[in-house]
């Protein structure tokens, strides 16, 4: 297992780590064709916070019964989920390059088990949270501590899904989960709030039960605090509502809905990289 | 069906501290026992079986074992979607109990039967799709389930339906169990159809028709040894489902037979509903009037077809 990376000490060091996480991510999409590049660099900061941060995994041991469960329910942004868990350790940063060809591993969306880290396949939205609250009742029926943490898009609270169990985790009192989410403000094809009326969205999570905190979701020091105290002691399962910009970190492709589906150039990679400060 | 079901769920879980059971928000008095004795292991999981059907895979990823339970068309075309990715995809081993399968809840109108769950369930990859006919089945199909490493749909009947077997039967996944044998004409019922099948084949036999009836409770995986043998055998092979023609035993044979090469001499009679709602109000004998599926036109049906002439 490629483990060069060792967990960088200070924010500093994770901030870079970001960006670079980013450059990877921007290039993955020009070199495989793949649409969803805006919605993967709107969570990098929060994947950073997740395996550098809060989440307690060992990539040399990725099938620790006792490891905590990060499922990233928005599928879409598979590229940051796979960036990440290649530069933490979990497997060749190597693949990287074989994402979306033909017999990769490494598909536009994860599938469970494709590289270690990997805990569920996701893709269709609004499945992360009850797998993730599945988890965590297995943790509690067989007496381990591990907590089970779904990142979420905000488009994806849309699906009815999330609130069946919104509803049951707080009347379960499964404080042993969370939910992040990723909201960036814009779905597929437009502002969120104005497909669907998904605000006050922190306030919906309160109404169900739920401790909502927001933050900025590019803040990590922010991200860790609020992370870190899972379960937080009040019973409550707890809700991050992460705000964030859709495309964050390449000033071109920041709060523009065409990065949904675009697909970079070289010379857009190469500004983008210098952006980045990665050139 | 469902009392069998709650006796056995509730032995096996004594025995296997992976067992663990979700209710739609049914079944209330039905588990006092199972809740009595493992309260940890017992989930209401109110009306929302999307989310009880996501969580019980996770559940299973972590390497439990959640049977999740209610009324059939909740617990299957529902959740069919978190069935599909949550359950097939992973491959993880949850057992989808349906009750009140077919028209069980015929008075209970349209929206509570359920014709077309086997045809769904059955295309899913990984699926193994058990349907048992009677309590014995039921309690020996418990413990077999639990031997499948993937994903099960389990499809029961209500209560009280007529025994078919006098003992606890040998059940094994994927072999059909021979209940009488005869020499013209082979009933291969399914589910809680069987016992018709069974008073179908005591009909024939003043017309000098000896019928061979099969439990066929596993849908997915066929038993192809036997339908091999049957069709061989046999020139009147008849399913009978409480299912739609469209997907479910009589559908799946039929993909079945279609393959051979060559082609097996038996005839294939479907007895199944047809490819419409019921609409009209009445108990499940009635609807089962409605759709010819009474011993009584079964019977006739195969002699129509030409059993006089085996």
């Amino acid at each position: 297992m490629n483990n060069e990376v060792s967990p960088p000490a200070d924010l500093e060091d994770l901030k870079a780590l970001a960006r670079k996480i980013r450059g990877r991510v921007v290039q993955m999409s020009n070199v495989a064709r793949t649409p969803h590049l805006g919605s993967s660099l709107s969570c990098v900061d929060i994947l950073v916070a997740a395996y550098w941060g809060f989440l307690r995994v060992d990539p040399a041991n990725p099938s620790d019964p006792d490891r905590d469960r990060f499922i990233l329910s928005k599928g879409h942004a598979a590229t940051a989920l796979y960036a990440t868990l290649a530069h933490r350790g979990f497997f060749d940063p190597a693949l990287l390059d074989t994402f979306n060809c033909r017999g990769s591993l490494l598909a536009e969306h994860p599938s469970f088990g494709c590289v270690p880290g990997v805990e569920a396949s996701t893709g269709s939205l609004g499945h992360g949270l009850s797998l993730a609250l599945g988890m965590a009742l297995a943790q509690r029926i067989q007496g381990r501590k591990a907590r089970c943490f779904a990142l979420l898009s905000d488009g994806e609270c849309e699906e009815g899904s999330v609130w069946e169990a919104a509803m049951f985790a707080s009347a379960r009192r499964i404080d042993n989960a969370a939910v992040i989410v990723d909201d960036n403000k814009w779905q597929a094809t437009g502002r969120t709030d104005e497909i669907m009326a998904l605000e006050p969205l922190a306030e919906k999570w309160r109404a169900f039960g739920w401790t909502a905190h927001e933050v900025d979701g590019h803040n990590l020091a922010a991200l860790l605090r609020v992370l870190a105290a899972v379960p937080d002691g009040s019973g409550r399962p707890i809700a991050v509502i992460a705000h964030t910009v859709k495309g964050k970190g390449v000033s071109f492709m920041e709060d523009d809905n065409n990065w949904h589906y675009r697909v970079p150039t070289a010379e857009e990679v190469r500004a983008a990289h210098q952006e980045l400060g990665l050139t | 069906m469902r009392n069998a079901f709650a006796a056995a769920i509730t032995a096996c879980a004594a025995a296997d501290r992976r067992i663990v059971l979700l209710s739609g928000d049914i079944g209330n008095r039905l588990f006092d026992a199972f809740k009595d004795r493992f309260p940890d292991r017992f989930f209401n999981c109110g009306v929302a079986e999307a989310n009880m059907t996501g969580m019980a895979a996770g559940m299973a990823m972590c390497g439990l074992r959640p049977f999740t339970y209610t009324i059939t068309p909740f617990a299957t075309t529902r959740a069919l979607e978190q069935i599909r990715v949550d359950i097939c995809c992973h491959n993880v081993p949850v057992v989808i109990v349906g009750t009140g399968s077919g028209l069980s809840y015929a008075s209970l109108g349209p929206t509570h039967h359920s014709c077309e769950d086997v045809a769904l369930l059955r295309a899913l990859p990984n699926m193994t799709v058990v349907c048992p006919a009677d309590a014995a089945e039921v309690r020996a199909a418990v413990a077999a389930v639990l031997q499948v490493a993937g994903p099960v749909y389990l499809r029961l009947g209500k209560k009280g339906e007529p025994a078919v077997h006098r003992e606890e039967p040998r059940f094994v996944v994927g072999k059909g169990i021979v209940l009488c044998e005869g020499r013209s004409v082979c009933l291969l019922g399914m589910g809680n159809m069987v016992a018709t099948a069974l008073e179908a084949a005591t009909l024939l036999e003043p017309s000098g028709l000896s019928a061979r009836v099969v439990s066929m409770h596993s849908v997915k995986p066929l038993d192809e040894d036997l339908l091999g043998e049957v069709f061989q055998r046999f020139p009147i092979v008849a399913v009978v489902e409480e299912h739609s023609r469209i997907g479910g035993l009589a559908g799946a044979i039929a993909e079945w037979l279609a393959a051979q090469s060559p082609r097996p001499p038996g005839r294939l009679l479907a007895f199944a509903t047809p490819d419409a709602f019921l609409e009209e109000s009445g108990s499940q004998q009635d609807a089962r009037e409605r759709f010819g599926l009474t011993a009584g036109a079964i019977a006739e049906r195969i002699q129509q077809a030409g059993g006089a002439a085996c």
